[in-house]
């Protein structure tokens, strides 16, 4: 069927905030569906209040509203707008939710607007437990013995009928929150209660725990005439068990006959039919080790991290694809864009393996618990290709930039055997470690697999990998035996380090041994067709496919690997426009990257994908190749910036600002000359490398200091320490991994954080705007409300702020783009952090003022200047609007870890509100963050000593707003003394009801805590978890707490206006 | 040990030998199916032929032997990428090592599968020697150039007739009959006996020497005819049996081979592709719905569509990539032809449905 007439304008619903369980791949989804609605001549409008994403950009939608993802606000946009159809199914399950909600109140109908890709039939019949059960019992597929519960009594009762353990899985919820398996009563009253308050509608499926299991899912497409294809299947290495965002996931499946890929498949396909989806559909299955007894596990009926996966694995676009069939077209009519022989009818075939591994953000939140469950905690994860399973593991092991290039985990070689065994038991992000130290301890596969339920397929692949292992540390490197490392992948530095040679030597040896890597192309059809996207993976000992020869000058863009906190999709967006804007100017451009959820992956996008490890070897096997004319580095993030100086040895020319200027920005006292040079002051410090060192510095700049290794994105590590116990406790966590840097300690300013970016030519400075936190240093730029522009800087300030960073990008001689946060204390201006490359907020300011900086700074980067560009050197007007970036977490989903806002980021994502006025702004930026209140009018405010001061005010602003306020004994005292009227509370210990039972009441709307800094008291943390595990709002800085009430004051949702960020 | 893989365009690739150590020259065909390679190497369609298998792991669920699609394995010689040494799935009684060594098929592991199935998809499928010895490439070409596939059909083909009711090759026995089929087993899979078997019919299958007249004789509800191995055209006495079933009003469902030989026996002409079909993802689309199936294909000839005549029959099914035939119904006769495979194994079931379709054909 050709497309459907009376869609004209599209209504596209992104996902929001990034947070873990919905992230990037829904920016690649979305994008990649805009692109293709448009190509079909619809007008799209797009609502997404994610500003750091692709997809929000005014050349990908018509009309661009980044607005809080609220049904109120999409009912202001639908009204604007006027759109025949709503896409619900891009903007993973937050989409869908709003769209549910608009049909089922009638909205939509009223509207005339029509759900376009889905039903919200299929959604229900997909979505809600029960009729989803329902639809399966009718069409004879099986699931899980199971129940839908509304209380925890309800669940108690059903398992008693079907006995332990359970697994419990709340509706309508992200990434699984609140789900688990319960092993006894206890746990199940435990996760049953916490699933039921995260559940939109109250509701928790209780059913037979088949932990264990394959997992194995299938990425189905249909058409609106029945037509059904899978795009690809999926088999977790790790089972049942473990949510399939954090297993370590393997495209094709590996150890399924035909007979069980076929009854999965039909299964699939019969599922996709019943529910009447037209377009996307992800389907998982858990199939029985040792029979043919399979159980449906869940079905989502929309585009998914695994259909981003299943695109970038099989080269199968699905979300376009998607978005085709919504318009009307069949399989048939919508042509293969690799083969461009072929059709989206057709299933692809792989002749690779492809492994995912999830980037957990452990590294971040040490005192989290690892444990992997059915409820997601992964922010990322890497994809890797290669012609054999042990390959692609490796590849991807070092994708993860963990640290780790092989299959050895230092923590566990001092351990006994017995204790291996026992952590083998332990489901955590290392288990796959612990599986390859088991094997080198001689215990048997039966064993491993006994315990682990990994099929023993893999667990002799790994063995594989451990038996070279033990060849490479014992044999002279042969022809053979390096042809052999080389197939499965080992990097030179790993098989140098177990051989006692120098990478280097390892390298030549290689060479004189014509042992190079050759790269294959990802063409959906093993072959069977001449493919012409130029899409490539690396192999060794195979037929180099790679035509390298081209009339145009090459420039490789090297892109930012995983999504992870302080490193997000940000770093896409900024590789994404700098390689357009390259490819605009005439050049070839190279994009080399490895996560498969984000748009720079997407084969369309550069010239040619390598789809790689960003390490300096995977990064010079494609320098070999294509000799590029020059790298761009600044894009990527600190991923990037950290190829640099290999990139400059292999003969590449860096684009933009010079290495040497990229690392005197790091190298403290590289950086303090300049500082001296430019007259401009920043906080006393020093450098340090032993704990004695950091001692003696702190002490003598006085507490509180600021610790940091140099070298890190997103404040990985940074602390502040007021006591030399911190001192000593942090050094001890950053020196867990030996510091080629040395560790900065500095005297903490507690003033005002400004921050801005500027695209600099050489010459001249361009500086969009200025941004001011809301939060005072001392939490992460990342973590801090931004606010743009500036609110309450003086004009001097100003000045300051933009002769600094003028001065300060010249001394550097930057060429692009450089990022400096100041400190604004005593009408003093301070420098804390340069950043030559771009930064976090160069997507949010690009869109709120309309100048594309990444487009700019990509073209100052080729030789033009700010001038011949048409741009006016200096700060640049104020936008009409003003714009605030709000922080997005995903605490909930990290049991254990700690909420309380510091130097070190802890966000996942973020978003935006935007509006005239500056309280409408921030009434929009909360609402998007999902805070939405008041609810009960009910609160808790505790506050250490020496912020006491600052809480009259907050608890009186609250109490005019009709808050009624519980404190404990201290706090109490102090407000009461200053005629507040608050309701004093018992502290956790003492007796009941305490502070935990009121938030237990489910009446408390809010929590305000203001932890002290390095505060490690159990109460203040316990509290905290507590409120975010019932779902309560949670503030640890008395700014924040000031925003909120600014915003709460203001609240009027009746003018709100929505703007179009095209128009700016 | 190893073992050479030589084309007749002198390209060699070296790898490590397989299965038995023999030697052989054969015609050199690329399967894309990623599953299912104990059911390709059981099809007698491969008969005079050496798979290319462009999944690179081969034998990782080790060997299920009820999935064997007939008693023995056809092809001459297998290729794979990569043999894994750890088969692992709960049904799994032997290695694909050990049972190419059973059934005495040399083959060849370790080479670039990838860059061997675009030298045949770019030049079209050709002939290879695959060896053990030292060889002298002169020497060796102009053997490999001669090599041609041919009396297949009678290779795979039984001996003498055969009758099967549900209960076997592994069918529920509590069935009940209500049809009687004549299968003609050109090269069956078991699976189309199967299907049929499944769907309540006793069948009675025909080697390839039968009379059609004994066939008509029996009086069946329907006729199917197999998919087999070679070039149709060679089948002369076959086609000439057929054209006397097709003269009979006797519902016919037939399927690959089938469906070419029923073609020729009507006047049609098939010709030669340049590297065939053969996997698991083609798509093929049915006229009369536009439904479009994805279906398990083995053929390297093709019903020519300019050779049609209209009034005789039309296109049911075309291959989606290629506009190619793959499917005729006949006009004015219960005919109904298939050049892809319902029956699957290896495959999607997608298309099963057609068996029904033939079981409403004789019920009509």
């Amino acid at each position: 069927m050709p497309k459907l007439d009376y869609i004209k304008k599209v209504l596209v619903i992104g996902s929001g905030p990034i947070v873990i369980g919905q992230a990037a791949e829904f920016d690649y989804a979305g994008t990649q569906a805009c692109r293709s609605l448009k190509e079909e001549g619809v007008e799209v409008v797009l609502i997404n209040s994610n500003p750091a994403t692709i997809m929000t950009d005014k050349d990908i939608a018509d009309k661009v509203y980044i607005e809080p993802l609220d049904p109120s606000i999409v009912k202001k946009v639908i009204e604007k707008e006027k759109p025949d159809s709503i896409l619900p199914t891009l903007g993973g399950q937050a989409a869908l939710n709003i769209a549910m909600e608009l049909e089922e109140e009638g909205y939509l109908k009223e509207q005339n607007v029509k759900l376009i890709g889905t039903t919200s039939l299929t959604i229900k019949k997909a979505e809600d437990r029960l009729e989803f059960k329902k639809t399966m019992e009718k069409i004879g597929e099986p699931c899980a013995a199971s129940e839908v519960v509304e209380t925890v009594e309800d669940a108690i009762t059903f398992t008693n009928t079907i006995g332990y353990p359970v697994v419990v899985r709340p509706a309508y919820t992200l990434g699984g929150s609140g789900g688990g398996i319960a092993h006894d009563e206890e746990e199940l009253r435990d996760i049953c209660a916490n699933g039921l308050r995260l559940s939109r509608v109250s509701q928790c499926l209780i059913e037979r725990c088949i932990a264990g299991w394959k997992e194995i899912e299938y990425e189905v497409m249909r058409d609106s005439n029945g037509n059904c294809i899978t795009v690809c299947n999926m088999e977790n290495l790790d089972p049942v068990g473990v949510h399939t965002g954090d297993s370590i996931v393997v495209a094709p499946s590996q150890t399924l006959s035909d007979k069980e890929y076929q009854m999965l498949r039909s299964a699939a396909l019969n599922i996709i039919d019943e529910l009447k989806i037209t377009g996307g559909c992800n389907v998982q299955f858990a199939l029985h080790p040792t029979s043919f007894e399979y159980c449906v596990i869940e079905v989502n009926p929309r585009v998914s991290r695994s259909s981003a996966l299943a695109s970038k694995a099989t080269g199968y676009p699905i979300a376009k694809v998607a978005a085709k069939i919504a318009l009307g077209y069949t399989l048939d009519e919508i042509p293969n864009a690799i083969t461009k022989k072929t059709y989206a009818s057709f299933e692809p075939a792989l002749d690779y393996v492809v492994v995912k591994i999830p980037r957990l953000p452990f590294d971040k939140f040490i005192k989290a618990s690892r444990k992997l469950t059915t409820q997601m905690k992964a922010t990322g994860e890497v994809m890797s290709i290669c012609t054999n399973f042990e390959g692609a593991l490796m590849k991807a092991i070092r994708s993860l930039e963990q640290h780790i290039d092989w299959l050895d985990n230092a923590e566990y070689k001092e351990l006994p055997d017995e204790e291996i065994v026992e952590l083998l038991e332990r489901i955590d992000d290392r288990r796959i470690f612990v599986v390859a130290e088991a094997i080198r301890r001689g215990i048997s596969f039966e064993k491993i697999h006994n315990i682990t339920k990994i099929d023993l397929w893999f667990i002799d692949k790994i063995a594989i990998l451990v038996e070279t292992e033990n060849k490479l540390r014992t044999n002279t490197l042969t022809k053979e035996l390096l042809s052999e490392a080389k197939r499965l992948e080992f990097p030179d530095n790993v098989i140098a380090m177990l051989n006692g040679m120098t990478t280097n030597g390892v390298k030549e040896l290689r060479k004189s041994f014509g042992l190079t890597a050759s790269f294959k192309m990802v063409d959906t059809c093993a072959a069977e067709f001449e493919a012409s996207t130029p899409y490539y993976y690396s192999c060794y000992g195979s037929e180099n496919e790679v035509k390298s020869d081209s009339d145009r000058k090459k420039i490789m863009v090297l892109g930012s690997g995983p999504i992870r906190i302080g490193q997000g999709v940000e770093f896409d967006y900024c590789s994404v426009h700098s390689v357009w804007a390259l490819e605009a100017k005439g050049y070839e451009t190279i994009i080399v990257n490895n996560n498969p959820e984000t748009v720079s992956t997407d084969f369309d996008v550069a010239n040619k994908l390598y789809f790689e490890p960003l390490t300096p070897e995977d990064v010079e096997n494609i320098v070999d190749i294509e000799k590029p004319d020059g790298a761009v580095v600044q894009f990527g993030g600190q991923t990037a910036i950290k190829l640099t100086e290999a990139l400059l040895k292999m003969g590449v020319k860096i684009l933009g600002t010079s290495a040497e200027n990229v690392d005197a920005a790091e190298d403290r006292e590289l950086f303090d000359e300049i500082l001296e040079q430019c007259k401009i002051p920043r906080p006393a410090g020093k450098t340090v490398f032993t704990t004695e060192e950091a001692l003696s510095a702190a002490n003598e700049l006085g507490y509180p200091v600021l610790v940091r290794p140099s070298y890190v994105l997103g404040g990985q590590g940074m602390q502040i320490a007021i006591s030399d116990e911190d001192i000593t406790e942090f050094m001890s966590i950053i020196n867990r991994y030996t510091q080629e840097h040395p560790i900065l300690v500095d005297k903490y300013l507690m003033g005002k954080e400004v921050e801005v970016d500027a695209v600099c030519d050489g010459n001249d400075i361009l500086i969009p705007g200025i941004m001011e936190h809301v939060e005072r240093a001392g939490i992460h730029s990342g973590d801090s409300i931004s606010v743009y522009p500036a609110q309450s800087l003086s004009e001097k300030v100003q000045d300051m702020l933009v002769d600094y960073t003028g001065k300060l990008a010249k001394s550097l001689h930057v060429i692009g783009l450089i990022n400096i946060q100041f400190i604004v204390y005593n009408e003093q201006v301070y420098v804390i952090e340069v950043n030559p490359r771009s930064s976090r907020t160069v997507p949010y300011i690009s869109k709120v003022t309309g100048i594309p900086i990444v487009k700019l700074a990509s073209q100052v980067i080729l030789g033009a200047s700010i001038r011949e560009l048409g741009y006016k050197p200096g700060l640049q007007k104020k936008s009409d609007y003003i714009a605030i970036k709000m922080p997005v977490f995903s605490f909930e989903k990290l049991r254990g870890a700690e909420i309380s806002l510091g130097p070190e980021m802890k966000s996942t994502g973020e978003c935006l509100g935007i509006a005239k006025d500056f309280n409408e702004a921030l009434y929009k930026s909360f609402l998007g963050a999902g805070i939405k209140l008041p609810k009960h009018k009910k609160m808790i405010l505790t506050v250490q000593d020496n912020e006491k001061y600052e809480c009259i005010s907050v608890a009186k602003r609250f109490k005019a707003l009709g808050y009624e306020i519980y404190s404990t004994r201290g706090t109490y005292k102090y407000l009461k003394e200053q005629g507040v009227d608050v309701v004093c509370v018992n502290k956790i210990e003492q007796a009941s009801p305490t502070l935990l039972d009121l938030i237990l009441g489910h009446e408390i709307d809010l929590v305000i805590d203001i932890p002290r800094q390095g505060e490690h008291s159990k109460d203040g943390f316990l509290i905290r978890r507590l409120s975010i595990e019932t779902g309560v709002t949670c503030l640890t800085s008395i700014d924040t707490a000031n925003a909120l009430l600014t915003s709460l004051e203001h609240a009027d949702m009746s003018h709100l206006e929505v703007i179009d960020i095209a128009t700016i | 040990m190893k073992a050479y893989l030589i084309l007749e365009d002198g390209t060699v690739f070296e790898g490590e030998s397989i299965g038995a150590k023999k030697e052989v020259i054969s015609e050199i065909v690329f399967n894309t199916s990623m599953t299912g390679y104990l059911e390709v190497l059981t099809d007698p369609s491969y008969a005079g032929q050496s798979v290319v298998m462009t999944y690179p792991l081969i034998g990782n669920y080790g060997v299920c032997l009820s999935d064997k699609e007939s008693v023995k394995a056809w092809p001459d010689a297998f290729i794979v990428r990569e043999l894994s040494r750890m088969p692992s799935n709960f049904r799994n009684e032997m290695t694909i090592e050990q049972f190419l060594e059973n059934n005495d098929i040399p083959g060849i592991a370790g080479i670039d599968t990838r860059a061997l199935t675009k030298i045949l998809r770019n030049k079209g499928t050709m002939n290879g020697m695959i060896t053990t010895e030292n060889y002298n490439i002169d020497y060796v070409i102009d053997a490999i150039k001669k090599y041609s596939v041919t009396g297949v059909v009678k290779k795979v083909s039984r001996d003498s007739i055969k009758r099967y009711v549900p209960g076997d090759l592994g069918t529920n026995s509590k069935i009940d009959v209500e049809k009687e089929v004549a299968v003609i087993d050109v090269g069956t899979k078991n699976n189309i006996i199967r299907c049929l078997l499944k769907r309540g019919c006793a069948v009675t299958v025909y080697p390839q020497n039968f009379k059609a007249n004994e066939v008509i004789a029996s009086k069946p509800d329907g006729i199917m005819i197999t998919n087999g191995p070679g070039d149709p055209k060679e089948c002369v006495d076959v086609i000439a049996q057929i054209k006397e079933l097709y003269n009979s009003d006797i519902p016919i469902f037939a399927i690959c081979l089938g469906h070419q030989l029923m073609a020729l026996a009507t006047g049609a002409d098939t010709k030669k592709m340049k590297y065939g079909h053969r996997g698991a993802n083609h798509p093929v689309k049915d006229l009369e719905t536009n439904r479009v199936y994805i279906s398990s294909q083995n053929h390297g000839y093709v019903v020519d569509e300019v050779s049609l005549d209209k009034n005789v029959c039309v296109p049911a099914f075309v291959n989606v990539n290629d506009g190619t035939i793959e499917g005729l119904k006949y006009i004015g006769k219960n005919i109904f032809t298939v050049q892809f495979h319902p029956e699957a194994c290896a495959g999607p079931r997608d298309s099963e449905v057609l068996f029904e379709r033939f079981i409403k054909m004789m019920e009509d």
